[in-house]
């Protein structure tokens, strides 16, 4: 009797330790996968670094004919639709947050609200593409032309609208992280501490001086981190830009010129790409990574101080 | 604010009284309008675009569309069985890769060391990866599988899907585990379990709907994913499963690279047939969605 209960002990230490050891595994599986998703783009991207260099940054060709490339337009391509499409979201993303926590609507409003923005973080990136480019397309083409027509001599829309490019691209993009701002500034809005808010009611503050006064400054490195984190995905973003960008690279103010971006220079380019340009690509990839990184590390950072000086006046949830 | 000694003598209590037509109060409801519009019109893309993609989407929309091959221009009918079952194929695949180990990464970073340097890490990775653009994730998968087999396949887009899959499965199931109550699993090492014990008896099936959630939300975002797929499954106009073998090691249709292919056509057909996969596409997503909500929504009770 003694015997078996010592070798199932044995048995169930053996598996035990088995087991932690696998999961321990994993975990640093987990941070090589980071590490080897750099290496292996920075390794492929090795021949285009070699042979351009700096030059890939600062140059606006892309001729694989002649093996020369730069990706400057894509750069700027990518910068200008992503700000564009920030301001968009910030603007909803916020007022839908402070809509969604400072008790506004009852309760059931409030789930209906919260699972309209939760639904449009679902919708596939390539279905918003079509969305774009047979609804939002046709819907700005009058306004648009008009905006030509009118205000020429302006940079943003000295061009004409010719369909696909930065201004319908960057207002789907702008729907597209409409969530990821408006779900990071809720929860930094509702980390706020009613004692707070209702010291400033108490002393007869209006909703809106509470929430421009109190609330917001309290939440303003949440929704910074919401808004820097939103910026990251936008650079990111690719099939719909793909479809609404126009595929072309230009470096330019207005509006209604068609564009490109890095990840759409990519969509549109790897699946037909020779070796030279496979390289050139996966510099371009690097680039991305690059800018979409440091966004995201910048994010997180952002938002876990933001947590962290909450927590230590000992006012977080 | 002005309430110094000197006013005391001629108060005017009215101005204690909310009168809507002072400046203070006019502003507070001209900001009520302005941002409750703002608000408003953040819900009128989400209402426009599924009903766009339901009535175009169902207007093509029959039975030879799940069970047809895509169609040539101009051609009547067909469908894209071939592109449903390859995301479902590849979904699978990543799912298998992605779901065990990031459930086992969780017990580490939620029971076995939670406040090791190693889990420290391992979250920042996470968090960072779950913001990877995830046509990057196809450049890995590219790089890594592509280029080493030599062929686009089912197998390099299901790489490319489980990176993306990891971290969300990763982080909501540290996040469910670290819900279980901390009694239930003291009173089970005071038993005298063993960790291993104590993740199979107690930490997972108390976990396990969170988890689920978790998996569920994982598997949406993957099979709605494009990019990743365009230069590692490509694209193919026939079944995976041909004469009797599953040809995962060679080009793959998925729904997502099927609407982006077919969009952009300029024939009639094929556009509504992009619109139907759409629909298709959307219906599936949002059913896993509002199941995991669902889900999430029975645990917080």
């Amino acid at each position: 009797m003694k015997n078996t209960i010592g070798t199932s002990l044995k048995f169930e230490r053996t598996i035990d330790s088995a087991f932690r050891r696998v999961c321990w595994t994993l975990a640093l599986l987990t941070i090589l996968l980071g590490g080897l998703i750099v290496f292996e783009i920075f390794y492929h991207a090795t021949p285009a670094i070699k042979k351009y260099g700096f030059s890939f940054l600062t140059s606006s060709q892309w001729d694989p004919a002649n093996e020369a490339y730069g990706v400057l337009p894509e750069i700027w391509g990518t910068f200008y639709s992503s700000v564009l499409a920030l301001i968009v979201a910030g603007l909803l993303g916020v007022s839908v947050a402070i809509w969604l926590t400072q008790n506004f609507l009852p309760s059931r409003v409030e789930w209906f609200l919260k699972t309209v923005v939760e639904l449009l973080a679902a919708i596939p990136s390539v279905v918003y593409g079509l969305w774009g480019f047979y609804y939002v397309i046709p819907m700005l083409r009058p306004f648009a032309g008009w905006l030509h027509e009118q205000f020429s001599w302006v940079p943003f829309f000295s061009t004409p609208f010719t369909g696909p490019g930065i201004l319908p691209a960057a207002l789907v993009l702008g729907i597209m992280i409409l969530p990821t701002v408006a779900s990071i500034s809720r929860d930094a809005l509702s980390a706020v501490p009613s004692r707070l808010k209702e010291a400033a009611m108490g002393l007869g503050a209006t909703r809106w001086e509470v929430i421009w006064k109190v609330v917001l400054p309290t939440a303003s490195r949440g929704i910074g981190a919401a808004l820097v984190l939103g910026f990251g995905r936008a650079i990111g973003e690719t099939m719909a830009l793909a479809m609404l960008a126009g595929n072309s690279s230009r470096l330019t103010l207005s509006l209604l010129s068609p564009s490109n971006t890095l990840a759409a220079r990519l969509a549109n380019q790897f699946p037909e790409a020779g070796p030279s340009e496979a390289s050139a690509l996966m510099f371009a990839a690097l680039v991305l990574m690059a800018l979409s990184l440091s966004a995201n590390v910048f994010g997180v950072v952002i938002n876990l101080r933001a947590r962290y000086k909450l927590a230590r006046v000992g006012v977080a949830r | 604010m002005s309430m110094s000694p000197a006013t005391q003598q001629e108060f005017d209590t009215q101005s204690l009284f909310y009168n809507r037509w002072k400046s203070r109060s006019l502003r507070n409801s001209l900001m009520n309008w302005v941002s409750g519009s703002i608000a408003l019109i953040a819900c009128l893309p989400l209402l426009s675009l599924l009903g766009m993609v339901i009535y175009r989407g169902s207007r093509a929309l029959s039975w030879s569309s799940f069970v047809e091959l895509p169609p040539a221009p101009m051609q009547e009918g067909g469908g894209f069985g071939n592109a449903m079952v390859g995301t479902i194929t590849m979904v699978s695949i990543a799912a298998l890769l992605a779901v065990p180990s990031g459930i086992l990464t969780a017990i580490f970073l939620a029971f076995l060391g939670p406040d090791s340097k190693l889990a420290e890490a391992v979250r920042f990775v996470a968090r960072v990866l779950s913001g990877l653009p995830s046509i990057l994730a196809g450049v890995f998968a590219y790089a890594m599988v592509v280029l080493v087999m030599k062929s686009y396949s089912a197998f390099a887009g299901g790489v490319a899907l489980a990176v993306l899959m990891l971290p969300i499965i990763l982080l909501t199931a540290e996040q469910s585990m670290r819900m279980v109550q901390a009694r239930l699993i003291e009173a089970a090492v005071g038993m005298g379990c063993t960790s291993a014990q104590v993740v199979r008896r107690v930490l997972l099936p108390t976990a396990f709907p969170g988890i689920l959630t978790g998996v569920l939300l994982a598997v949406a975002r993957a099979a709605g994913e494009t990019a990743p797929l365009l230069f590692t499954a490509l694209f193919s106009n026939y079944w995976l499963v041909q004469e009797g073998q599953l040809k995962l090691a060679e080009p793959t249709a998925s729904l997502a690279v099927f609407i982006f292919n077919f969009s952009g056509s300029a024939f009639d057909n094929l556009v509504e047939m992009a619109w139907s996969g759409a629909l298709i596409l959307v219906l599936m997503i949002l059913t896993l969605n509002l199941s995991a909500q669902l889900l999430a929504k029975k645990l917080q009770r």
